[in-house]
């Protein structure tokens, strides 16, 4: 793979200089929170240890997207948003987000039903993820077919070498990123052996912890044991879990509308709420927590492998982190691997 | 701390032995080192897992509109005062209910720790007496309990249990010279721009993932007013004027019931100031009605019920 090097002012000289010909998108502090947004001048990009609370998943797929509008006193014409060409750059996303770009591109950008809001965000946006020196506890990306290095789903990854960021290319769209800018130099040999030490630092860091091969085996006929019965128990059924989820991608689509005018809106949805499955007829084939619950797990680590060789998980951790009675999927797993 | 977790432990092995609960739900350790967690105990030979620390911060009271059965409930002030809320709203069955009550010293909230430490993580805990001691990757820190508990618990006046059935530990002094509404004054005292400036920003933090619904002990409505389709009360999306309807309507729906647990502010995974709205409710309710959450099993909740002499300055004629 090829590496580049190029020093961090340097790269963030460019990022700002860009915000007129494309949209850049980083990690921004608001109010003592880290959040990825659209870059404003005066905006001050922080990479920090932590990774941010909500995930890129607003970037490419918003909680409220307009899919289009309407007014009932023109029958028959509708609105779509405009499809822009405009370049977009998402910068600063941990592997772990990046690599959510790939389970969604399994769903939106998939042969069966490809999402044109989708493609058009994901076409045009250049992903360039920054590697975790520092891998929090809560991260287990390393089970997951991710880890703190792996460049699936980013177009460049970058490697902290303090100054500096050693610039690996991983696709062609960030190859001419990287050929468009003077910034950026040929690494060298001692700044290879520096990202070694880095990598395989960090990689230790993330110590083993679920083994998802194992839990499919135990899902593929585990519908009905009895393992759901407790899993379930102290689970409140919010959204956190599934709204801080870098691929949890259910949604729902609504209508509002004002007088004779309206929009038609997809917004997320939550396989943990009650009112998902609720059918019209009033009944609700997943009526308690268990099925919710199940449903979730089954859906990450059993349905999404079978469809697509691949968990719906990245091991990013923010559910670990902020589920409000810290229950934790990594245990969830390893309670599902010994049942 | 570890006194008091073996008290609970002997206390719930008794409860097991009288054949007085199928079911205990107290507090384990959690998977992250700062976490106790929600624990349901079925069995006599699990009562081990019972812990009882500064981070057993949920209201365990939410699981009991969700449980049947005969219950043991390990409950805190505020815990004790939710299940009060709930006896005046006839959701407890208080025969098959036995509250194991546990004088408080106030919980320590998650976030003042994490800035304290700034970026370092910890990844072992002590507890003494009065303060935590948090190693993590070449660092040890020592942070007094006093100064990191959540804002709800330092300025809280009920910390031991208001009604229990078996108390653990001796009772905690209450902080009877603290002015809890201090906040809400404060704020009152701000112009109308910087109050609804202040509503705004929290209105855009939040996602509605309803944790802070959820984590309520008093919203156990089979259906919230905000998922209702049918008929379509609010517009289900994060447009601003939505979330703000869906955050009046639910400190409007909680008010005179709120017990200031702190669970809504705890849950909220976005930082969304969820107190100062419940607050001046609760400070509004107790001015005008007399009323305080979660008190006297008695008492009916000021809005389920009227007196001909009730406030009516509002109506005009
Ligand atoms: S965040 Fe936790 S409590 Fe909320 S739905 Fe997810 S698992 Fe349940
Ligand atoms: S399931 Fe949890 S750990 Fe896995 S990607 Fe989603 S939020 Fe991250
Ligand atoms: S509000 Fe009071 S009883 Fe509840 S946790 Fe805080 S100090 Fe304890
Ligand atoms: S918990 Fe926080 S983010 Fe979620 S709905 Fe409540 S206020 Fe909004």
């Amino acid at each position: 793979m090829k590496e580049m090097i190029i020093k961090k002012d340097a790269l963030m000289n460019l990022l700002t200089g860009r915000a007129d010909d494309c949209q850049v998108f980083a990690p921004v502090e608001v109010e003592g929170s880290l959040v990825i947004k659209e870059i404003q001048p005066g905006d001050e990009i922080t990479i920090s240890s932590m990774n941010t609370k909500a995930s890129i998943k607003e970037t490419f797929f918003p909680q409220r997207e307009r899919l289009f509008s309407y007014d009932l006193s023109k029958p028959g014409e509708m609105k779509e948003p405009p499809f822009s060409d405009r370049k977009r750059i998402v910068f600063g996303i941990r592997p772990c987000d990046a690599k959510s770009l790939t389970v969604f591109d399994c769903v939106f950008k998939g042969k069966d039903y490809p999402d044109p809001y989708y493609i058009d965000k994901r076409d045009n946006t250049i992903v360039i993820a920054v590697g975790c020196n520092e891998p929090s506890t809560t991260c287990f990306c390393s089970d997951t077919g991710a880890g703190p290095f792996s460049t699936d789903g980013a177009d460049l990854l970058l490697v902290d070498l303090d100054g500096s960021y050693l610039v690996r290319v991983v696709t062609e769209k960030g190859e001419s990123f990287v050929n468009e800018n003077t910034a950026f130099t040929e690494a060298g040999q001692q700044q290879a052996e520096t990202r070694d030490a880095i990598v395989d630092k960090a990689t230790k860091a993330v110590h083993a912890q679920v083994n998802p091969d194992k839990v499919k085996k135990k899902l593929d006929d585990g519908f009905d044991s009895n393992v759901w019965d407790i899993i379930h128990e102290k689970c409140i059924g919010c959204g956190t879990c599934t709204y801080l989820c870098p691929t949890c991608h259910c949604f729902d689509i609504v209508d509002e509308t004002t007088g004779t005018t309206g929009e038609r809106l997809r917004i997320w949805d939550s396989c943990m709420y009650p009112f998902f499955t609720l059918h019209a007829s009033g009944g609700n084939p997943r009526k308690t927590g268990k099925e919710r619950m199940r449903q979730r797990v089954m859906h990450k680590f059993k349905y999404f492998v079978d469809n697509n060789e691949m968990v719906a998980c990245t091991g990013c951790g923010r559910c670990v982190k902020y589920c409000p009675v810290n229950l934790d999927i990594r245990e969830i797993l390893k309670q599902i691997e010994v049942s | 701390m570890e006194n008091l977790s073996k008290e609970i432990r002997e206390a719930v092995k008794k409860l097991f032995e009288e054949d007085k609960v199928d079911l205990v739900i107290g507090f384990e350790n959690g998977s992250l080192p700062l976490k106790a967690t929600p624990c349901f105990i079925r069995n006599i030979d699990d009562i081990d897992r019972l812990v009882w620390n500064s981070r057993c911060e949920n209201n365990l009271a939410v699981y009991l509109t969700k449980n049947k059965g005969k219950i043991g409930i390990v409950a805190k002030g505020c815990d004790s005062r939710a299940i009060v809320g709930l006896m005046q709203e006839n959701q407890i069955d208080r025969e098959n209910l036995v509250i194991i009550g546990i004088p408080c010293g106030g919980m320590v909230d998650q976030k003042k720790i994490e800035k304290s430490l700034q970026e370092k993580e910890p990844l072992e805990v002590k507890e003494n007496h009065d303060s935590l001691v948090i190693k993590g990757n070449g660092f040890e820190e020592t942070l007094k309990i006093s100064d990191i508990l959540y804002d709800n618990c330092m300025s809280c006046k009920h910390r031991n249990p208001v009604i229990h059935d078996v108390l653990i530990g001796e009772p905690v002094e209450e902080q009877d010279d603290v002015d809890e509404f201090a906040g809400v004054k404060a704020f009152e005292e701000k112009s109308s721009d910087e109050r609804w400036d202040h509503f705004v920003k929290q209105g855009e933090k939040c996602i509605r993932c309803y944790a802070c619904r959820n984590a309520c002990p008093f919203c156990f409505c089979e259906e919230c007013s905000v998922d209702s389709s049918q008929p379509q009360w609010f517009g289900k999306s994060i447009a601003l004027s939505d979330t703000q309807v869906f955050h009046l309507m639910r400190s409007f729906h909680i008010a005179g019931r709120c017990v200031d647990c702190g669970a809504c502010v705890r849950a909220c995974p976005m930082d969304v100031d969820l107190r100062f709205f419940n607050k001046k409710i609760e400070k509004d309710v107790r001015e005008l009605f007399s009323h305080e959450a979660g008190i006297d099993p008695e008492a009916a909740p000021p809005l389920n019920t009227y007196n001909t002499d009730d406030y009516d300055d509002f109506i005009k004629s």
